[in-house]
This record gives structure tokens, sequence and C-alpha cells, in this order.
């Protein structure tokens, strides 16, 4: 019998983690005299940030020139906000995303023959102050229902609560501090194909292969009116209306069905109030964005944009060759949240709606304009990058590198980079603002089906048929933590917006909740 | 040429009856005449017999029927809901691998703790060493050692396996009688697929037997499951995976059991295998769930 050795205690492995950290500092050059550069600071939108100025090689860390540039703004220290640098390599159109630990060497790699004394553009990204650890250990298995979970979603106020959709015909809310179920929603005749928080958290939708809709009080677990009828076949996604454009008091609620129709439903009376039909095939997926324009991908190889207020077509995109199968837009993670951030939440109505539309336009601006920009995702093993305000039905950029079907994409919550989860294996991430690729996230041995980022934008979870999660680091494009456990496939996986918690759900009937 | 083939040897050399072709036509023709006959009018050993023979030939009979009558079933087949709940981005998907279901069919089992000692074919019919041995006699010139054996049955031996020195072979598997793959199926999934055979883990006869690697009804064998993409919970590919062997797989006694030991056993083997068209020559097994 071999002896395994034992697993690194919690111990072990902060020291680890702390030690890989540090290390990037410690690697710095110093005390030769290695010369300068002149940096020229600009923001994602090419506006100049600071004056140039003139900066050692040898202190020129990222940490450092973060600190620098935050002083240069005139920032006090408290305020201090963390920044990313892309650098752009002077004389030629190469961007390189990732700051190197040897700025001059990659200076020097890239035919700059003079380093010293030439002005480098470094492009500053603001980072999220908070930083979210990275999920290490099971925190809770929770079992409960009685067939594979299909869906799973946190809530938007807190990680506290966690609905979950399951094949056994009920959606069910759970504690995830303690690890305990809250309530069982039974209602659907049919499998959970989806569930929905409200922007405010105070009421959850779920959709079902029995054509309808419901609607409950999470809080109480109950039902909130009746069910929603009106789909002839198959309800397989919903998007509820952004707080920040709910109108006459109510929300809305989007649901896309097999039947090639979107029906837009008031959430108070339970009346429909557009059906959006015109898709040939089955509508896979749905999204509300902020602008008051609703998104749809359709099997009939088709996005439409909408008008949501009118019910009319605005757009419609028949570029992809294949199934679209799933989309995301610029600002999903503000939309999702609505007024919740770490910062807490607002007292008043009027608070909380102009929250947030702050939150949403700080997401949705690009030049200072909004433009809420899409992805779609389709089985053609592209996905193209949308910006239907400034670009209309032309696409901004064909996102070409998957090898089979793309299954999913998410927007990183900061809006820089684009996830796309694919069968071949393997999760590619994108630069959001030109869809250049990125780089490649390999090491699942199946299907990735999902994948969902962290609220600081600095990890990515994938959830894939290989009974694993994955948890990696999008800029150095590096395996975080490998995540056993699940004993079947992992059909859905979230990342709680308060970055506290992830929680997964698979055809092994058991909801999972990972901790760090 | 063989010896017994002198029928066809005769009709080259001096051709057929001239109403063979009649006489054929008109013996089908009576078949049914003489099959009521027989049912009518036999009796005792003779009409068991006769009457088994017959049910299982109506059995392939009906079964050859519905498979014809399925095949000329035309237009598309009803949308049916998927057996397992999946999400909605896998609902029109065209059932991608049969080999993932497996794998998760057989987790599902083994989560209930009954099923983890259960196998498909839990009792077997003993197989005595008269029967699986065959004395080889031995001896310089007189013959009349008898410490050697052969094999009568099917066996696996590995791939690097070389026969020992004569002098100290004890067992002899014949080459003949050796297999490297198996039919293995699914019970419930109907999947059959060829795969390698890893070793005989446990013949349920004897702890010797299992050692020989005997490959008889109701051994477990381990087959290389890494094609079929099947994951563990961990997320490594899985490679071995435990089937059970469901059939005969010895190809037919009279040519490999001399006459002698044939005889002397003939009570015992027309117990176990009435019917000598149960051995196949092939070797089918269901995976264990």
């Amino acid at each position: 019998m071999a002896t395994v050795a034992p697993p690194p205690s919690k111990r072990q492995k902060r020291e680890e983690l702390e030690r890989a950290t540090i290390q990037q500092d410690v690697t710095v050059p110093t005390g030769a005299e290695l010369g300068s550069f002149k940096a020229n600071f600009i923001d994602s939108d090419g506006n100049q940030l600071a004056d140039v100025i003139e900066i050692n090689f040898a202190d020129a860390s990222e940490k450092n020139i973060s600190v620098l540039l935050n002083t240069l703004l005139e920032r006090d220290r408290e305020d201090f906000t963390p920044y990313r640098f892309r650098i752009h390599i002077p004389g030629k159109d190469i961007i390189v995303d990732q700051y190197p630990t040897d700025l001059l060497a990659l200076l020097q790699k890239h035919g700059v023959e003079n380093p010293f004394e030439t002005t480098i553009t470094l492009s500053a990204e603001p980072q999220s102050v908070f930083k979210v650890q990275a999920v290490s250990r099971l925190a809770h298995r929770i079992p409960g229902h009685g067939q594979p979970i299909l869906t799973a979603q946190f809530s938007p106020a807190s990680s506290d609560r966690l609905a979950t959709g399951s094949g056994d015909n009920t959606a069910r809310i759970w504690d995830t501090n303690t690890g305990t179920p809250k309530f069982t929603l039974k209602g659907h005749t049919g499998w959970v194909l989806g569930v929905a928080w409200s922007p405010t958290a105070h009421l959850l939708a779920t959709c079902s292969m029995d054509k309808t809709v419901r609607l409950w009080v999470p809080e109480e677990g109950k039902p909130f009116g009746s069910d929603l009828k009106g789909h002839m076949k198959e309800v397989l996604a919903m998007a509820w209306e952004p707080y920040h454009s709910w109108r006459d008091g109510t929300a809305r609620l989007a649901s896309a069905s097999k039947d090639g129709t979107c029906r837009i439903w008031t959430v108070n009376s339970g009346k429909t109030e557009h059906v959006l039909s015109g898709h040939k095939g089955s509508i896979s997926c749905v999204r509300w964005g902020g602008t008051g324009l609703i998104y749809t991908g359709s099997h009939d190889k088709s996005v439409r944009v909408w008008d949501a207020v009118k019910g009319t077509l605005v757009h419609q995109m028949t570029i992809h060759g294949h199934w679209v199968n799933h989309i995301a837009l610029s600002t999903d993670h503000a939309l999702r949240t609505g007024y919740f951030d770490e910062k807490g939440v607002p007292a008043t109505d009027a608070a909380k709606k102009a929250k947030a539309i702050e939150r949403f336009e700080r997401a949705a601006k690009i030049q200072g304009k909004v433009a809420e920009r899409f992805v779609s995702a389709s089985d053609d093993f592209t996905m193209f990058l949308w910006d239907p305000t400034n670009n209309g039905t032309k696409p901004v950029a064909r996102l070409l590198g998957h090898q089979k079907m793309v299954n999913h994409v998410a927007w990183s919550p900061d809006g820089t980079t684009i996830a796309s989860a694919a069968w071949d294996n393997s999760t590619k991430l994108w630069n959001a603002r030109d869809g250049k690729f990125m780089s490649s996230l390999r090491g699942h041995v199946g299907p990735v089906y999902q994948c969902s980022w962290a609220a600081d934008s600095r990890l990515l979870v994938t959830a894939s048929k290989d009974c694993t999660l994955k948890v990696w680091n999008p800029r150095s494009a590096k395996l975080v933590m490998d995540l056993p456990g699940h004993e079947d496939q992992v059909y859905a996986v979230d990342w709680a917006p308060d970055g506290k918690m992830v929680a997964s759900g698979g055809a092994d009937k058991a909801v999972r909740t990972w901790r760090n | 040429m063989p010896q017994n083939e002198y029928i066809e040897r005769a009709t080259k050399l001096h051709g057929r009856r001239l109403d063979t072709e009649e006489r054929a036509r008109k013996k089908t023709a009576r078949e049914g005449h003489k099959q009521s006959e027989n049912a009518q009018n036999l009796r005792g050993l003779r009409a068991k017999l006769y009457a088994k023979e017959r049910h299982s030939q109506k059995i392939q009979l009906r079964k050859t029927i519905k498979q014809h009558e399925e095949r000329n079933v035309k237009g598309a087949a009803e949308a049916k809901e998927p057996g397992n709940p999946v999400p909605a981005y896998l609902l029109d998907r065209a059932n991608p691998t049969t080999a993932k279901a497996l794998s998760s069919q057989i987790k599902n089992k083994r989560a209930e703790k009954a099923a983890r000692f259960s196998v498909p074919i839990p009792k077997v019919k003993g197989i005595s060493e008269e029967e699986l041995f065959k004395v080889v006699k031995t001896g310089a010139k007189v013959h009349k050692k008898g410490w050697k054996r052969v094999v009568t049955k099917p066996t696996f031996v590995g791939p690097d396996f070389t026969r020992r020195p004569v002098k100290y072979e004890r067992f002899i598997r014949p080459m003949g009688l050796r297999y490297k793959k198996a039919n293995v199926t699914h019970p419930t999934l109907n999947v059959t697929v060829q795969l390698p055979i890893l070793g005989v883990k446990k013949n349920p006869n004897n702890p010797l037997y299992t050692q020989l690697g005997v490959l008889s009804k109701g051994t477990i064998i381990e087959v290389n499951v890494s094609d079929l993409g099947i994951v563990t919970a961990s997320g490594k590919i899985a490679w071995g995976r435990y089937a059970q062997v469901t059939n005969n797989p010895e190809v037919c006694f009279s040519h490999l059991i001399s006459p002698p030991l044939f005889t002397k056993h003939r009570s015992s083997l027309g117990k176990t295998n009435t019917n000598p068209t149960q051995n196949d020559g092939c070797l089918n097994a269901v995976l264990l769930v």
C-alpha cells in the first residue's frame, strides 16, 4: 500500500498563497541602475489621465505605478484605487495585457531598441477596491432535490440566499450560511429550467417545462399571484426589467420560450404586456438591457433586439451560422445587482433608483457615452460582439477561436473581459473593447457548461461536465483552484454578487456551496 | 482435404441428382405438415425436447418480425421528454454520448448502498477441476506422468505474458482460447462497446481460476473504458471498470475436449449447457452498476 501524504493544512495553504502573492514584488531587480522611461497614463477610453512622468525601471512594478498614479491624481491614501495596466508597445500596434515582472525585458523582447527615455503609454484600468478570495473548500453539500439541479442563482442582496431549480419540479431556497433548506417552492408540473431573482431581491421568478412562469416571495416561500400562463411550449429563460427602468410601481419580466415567442409580463397584475413574436425557432436566451432594449437569441440563428416599452422590433442580426446559445450584456452585473453593492443599500426609493442608474451608467459608458454592448455565443463556434447603440446591426467583432459549440458567455463585472465556455473543454477570454483574443483556460477534460465571474473580475469559476469546478485567474490564465467533489456533471454555477461564495449544482442532485 | 466433406466432394465429382431442387422445394413445402405432425404425435422426452426447440424458434421468429416492423416505421420519432432532467441549454442537443449517461447511471446505482455488492449474475453453475483441466500425459518415452494440465476454457492472459519453460509449465493456456476484448453492455441502456480487457478480477468458482484468468460465465473482469470519456468524481479520466461475463465464451466443446473426457462429463455438461449454440465464441459482459 502506498501511503498517501495528507492534504496540506489550511495554514500551509495560506502560507503558500502568501508566498505566491509576495513573490511578484520580490523579483523586481534592485540595486543596478537600469535607466528610466516616460510613462503616459491613459484611461480605457484613451483620455490622458495625468502628465507624462519619468519612472525608473527599477521601481516600475505594477503596484508602485498604481500608487504613483493615485498620487498623481491627488487622491487621499484612503481613496486609493488599485489599477492594472496594459502596456502599449511604442511604434507598434501591440498591447500587452499582462504586466510583466521585468518591464525592461518585455520591451526589449518586443524590439524596442532603446527603451530608455522613450514614452510608453500605459492604459490604466481601475480595479475594484475589494478583493474576492478564491473559493477553495466545500462549505456545504446540501441534499434535498430529488432530481438533477438545472439552475442556480444567488440573491442579488447577499450570499445568504440561494435559489435552485431542479428536475423534480420544485425550486428551493437555501440558507447558505447554515447550509440548510429554507423553502421548497412547489407548484410547477415540469422541470424548473430557470430561476431569476428580481433586482430588489423581494421576488423570485421560476420558469418551467410546464409552459408557465411562477413568481414567489422568497422571504416567505409563498407564491406571488397565480402562475403566468400563455406560452405554448416550455419556457427556457427569463429576464427581469432592470430596477432603474421600473415604471408605474411595478416590475416587468420577460420570458423566452421554445415556441419562439418572448412574453413581457407585468408582475403586479400578472398580465401579458407584450408578446414579442418573430423568431422562427426556440428562444434560448433573453436579456433585458438598461437602455430599454430586450435582446433575444434563438435557435433560428438570429439575434433580435426589441423595444421593451413599445414591444417592437428594433434590430435583427442574422449573421450567425447556427443556433444562438447565449447572450451576455456588458452591464449584466450592474443590472443584476441593481442598487446593491459593497457600500450598503440606500434608504429611499429615489436614492435606490439614482444609485441603480449610476451603477448602470458606470458599467455602460464608453467614451463618456452610454453604449450597452452585448455578445452572442453560437453553435457555429464563434461569438459576435455587438454595439447596437453605435453600430446598429453591424457587429463590432467576430470572436474566433473555439473549436466547438460555445455554450455560455459571461461579461466581467468591470466590463473589460468576456469569458466564453465551450464544448471544446476550454474557456477563452476576450478583450471586451475590441473582441481580441486574450487567453485560453485549459484544464477541464469535459465540455465547459457555465462560467461565472467574481464581483471583482479577478477570478472566474467554470463548471464542466467532468464533475469539477475550476477557479481561474483570468490575468495570468492560470488555474487557481481545482474543486472536485461533485459526483456527476455540473450544470449550474453562480458566484455570489458579494463574492463570498460559489454555489453549484448538477446531476448528482446535491447543492454545493464553496468558500475560501 | 478434410475427411468429413465427402458430400461436397461427391457433388463436385458427379454433380447432383437431376431432381435436387424439386426435392428440396417439396421438402420445405411439407415442413409445416411435418412440424404439425410432430407436435401432435410426439410423446415423452422427445415431445419435451421438440416443444422446447419450437418455443425458442417462435421467440426468435417474433423478434425478427418485430424488428422488421420497427424498420418499416416512417416519419420522425415523436418528441419525447428526455429521461434525465437536463438544463435548458442541453435540451435540444442530440444525445451527445451514451457513455456519459452510462457513467452517471453507474454512479446513481453506486449511491445505493445495497447495490454496491450486487452483480447481475449472482449464482453460477460450478465448474469442476476435471471439467476445466485436461490432463496432459508427459514423460520422455513412456508418457505415463500426468502432472500437466491444459485449460479447456477461454482465458485472459496479460499482454506481456510469456509461457514458462516446458519443465515448469503446469497449466497450459491454449492460444486459441485466449481473449483480449469483451463486448461490454450496459444493462439498461443497450449500449454495447467492444473494450479491451485489463484483467480478471474474480472467478467465482475458484481462486485458482482467477489466477489463471479463466473466463467463464459470472467472472468479474476489469475492462478499459478510457475511450468512453468517463470521468471520476475528481475530474480525472477513468479507465478501468468492472464487468461481469454473461455468456459461455467457449467455442464448442467437441472440438476441444478429447472424446473420453467428453463422455465422462457428459452428464454434468448436459446440465450447464443443454444447447451447444449457447457457446458463442465471443465474450459478452455486462458493466457492473
